[in-house]
């Protein structure tokens, strides 16, 4: 549910639920995205072969 | 035939004891399968679920498998959250469970909901109120956390590292893997806290209700506690098992011996915590109601006060005194015994919180109820085990999920044959699959 759904309230339940709801989601899809954006841009310079495995 | 997909420096079995293994899981697995569909197909008309046993074996299995899965949240709390870096040797393992468990449980609730296209319902049209509506966003948002921290692991299959950008990828993943454990950390803490907390706010229900702090029950914090201190055990378990079968060592003794060290400080904390919880609740709560301690465990021919011995002392106390002595835990017997007793203790917890609390009769008209679940109920809490199984095998055999196991069983290098008798050898055929040498790939197969 998003706050411009109509079963939307902006009250404390909604916001504590959704908004760690969308916080967690927001984290982990910005660490996802700044991980495929470096690789890509690691993938056309051609650079950082040396890192080895973890 | 598939040496190029296994990892370098390690000896795998044969192909065809591989496949001979996946194709026996997997038609246990079929079984499950087709139960599956019958309960999608036919409706929950085909178990035994009834009023009393809403939460049957499935909520059961979906409780057992996300503590036993606790190993993935807490390890990766403790290696980079907290630092124990020596824990670096186990945690893909750990990562690898923890992915298992948790997507058997979303498998589970798939099934239990009765009708899985609605699941989304719950994200959308949330009941704000309700502690199992936070539980559906801890879990589904940590799994997602749990396949981020799994999909490294995937891309370094030797074949996929060699493709540029998902050797780049891997290792931005690993740079930032410490952001991604720590929401799995905050997630987890919620979700398993919010399952015992269902329990807790019960109050209509005595052998459940406990007292609260702020919103949250004493069970919100004991089933965290819990996870954290049995999930580890199952990890360290299922590593142990997993060197049984491979006939060999996998992981440094050091590094079984901190995980379960920390997890027998945790368990003897937990256990004294669930102590006085027992205590409080058997001397103050539930008297408040009208109801005395033996009114729980009289009465039926299965739920005894054994449960309680049985879980509190023998799947508790006695694996916590052994993993938090030195020598208990560096036995090998006793290592055993001390991780094999607290995941049945949980197990059990989890089957107390939910099936007994809603089994024990609260009005003078009411009888407790007993329940035997249906063959398809049977056939589809063991398909995550086999889907569990065939995928430790997959991951076993393709991917470098210990990092230790090169060091711990070096492969003797063969003098150099001459032509003819490599020649030879090659028409004997290879005993055991070892990794080929690194051949460039056409640019096609990468």
């Amino acid at each position: 549910m998003l706050p411009f759904s109509f079963e939307w309230l902006w009250d404390m339940p909604h916001m504590v639920f959704h908004g760690g709801l969308h916080f967690a989601l927001t984290v982990l899809s910005i660490g996802m995205a700044y991980c495929i954006i470096k690789a890509m841009v690691q993938t056309i310079k051609g650079g950082g072969e040396d890192h080895g495995h973890h | 035939m598939d040496s190029a997909l296994i990892p370098e420096g390690v000896k795998r079995a044969p192909i065809w004891q591989f496949l001979l293994a996946i194709a026996v899981v997997g038609a246990v697995l079929l079984w499950g399968v087709y139960a599956m569909l019958l309960c999608w197909i036919q409706g929950l008309n085909v178990t035994n679920m009834n009023d009393n046993y809403g939460f049957a074996l499935w909520i059961w299995a979906d409780l057992a498998v996300i503590a036993l899965g606790g190993g993935a949240f807490f390890s990766g709390f403790l290696k980079y959250i907290v630092g124990k870096d020596e824990l670096k040797n186990i945690i893909n393992y750990a990562v690898l469970i923890g992915f298992i468990c948790y997507s058997s449980a979303l498998l589970i609730l798939g099934i239990d909901v009765g009708q899985p296209l609605r699941g989304w319902f719950i994200f959308w049209h949330a009941n704000v109120h309700s502690m199992l509506t936070e539980v559906a966003f801890c879990l589904s948002c940590y799994f997602g956390v749990l396949t981020i921290e799994f999909i490294p692991l995937i891309l370094e299959n030797r074949q996929l590292d060699r493709v540029r950008f998902f050797h780049h990828l891997s290792h931005n993943m690993h740079g930032i893997m410490a952001i991604f454990a720590a929401t799995g950390a905050f997630l987890s803490f919620f979700h398993q806290g919010s399952l015992g907390g269902v329990a807790g706010v019960l109050f209509g229900r005595p052998f459940g209700f406990r007292e609260h702090v702020l919103v949250w029950p004493w069970t919100f914090f004991l089933f965290t506690w819990s996870a954290a201190a049995c999930g580890p055990c199952f990890t360290i378990l299922v590593t142990k098992i997993t060197e049984t079968i491979a006939r060999k060592k996998l992981v440094k003794d050091n590094v079984i011996y901190l995980l379960a060290k920390i997890s027998g400080w945790m368990l003897l904390t937990y256990i004294i915590a669930k102590t006085i919880d027992t205590w409080y609740w058997a001397t103050t709560t539930a008297p408040s109601m009208g109801f005395t301690l033996m009114d729980f465990y009289t009465g039926n021919s299965f739920y005894g006060i054994w449960i309680l011995i049985l879980e509190i002392v023998i799947c508790g106390y006695l694996p916590a005194l052994i993993l938090i002595s030195k020598k208990g835990r560096e036995h090998p017997v006793g290592l055993w015994v001390a991780v094999i007793l607290p995941v049945i203790g949980v197990s059990l917890n989890r089957w107390v919180m939910v099936l007994q609390v809603l089994a024990i009769p609260v009005m003078p008209f009411d009888h407790w109820a007993l329940y035997l679940p249906s063959w398809q109920e049977v056939a589809t809490t063991l398909l995550p085990v086999c889907y569990g199984i065939i995928l430790v095998l997959i991951c076993y055999r393709y991917l470098p999920i210990f990092p230790q196991e090169r060091e711990l069983n070096p492969i003797e290098e063969p003098p150099a044959p001459s032509e003819d008798v490599a020649g030879a050898a090659e028409d004997e055929g290879e005993e055991a699959e070892v990794e080929a040498p690194d051949q460039p790939m056409e640019p096609a197969q990468a």
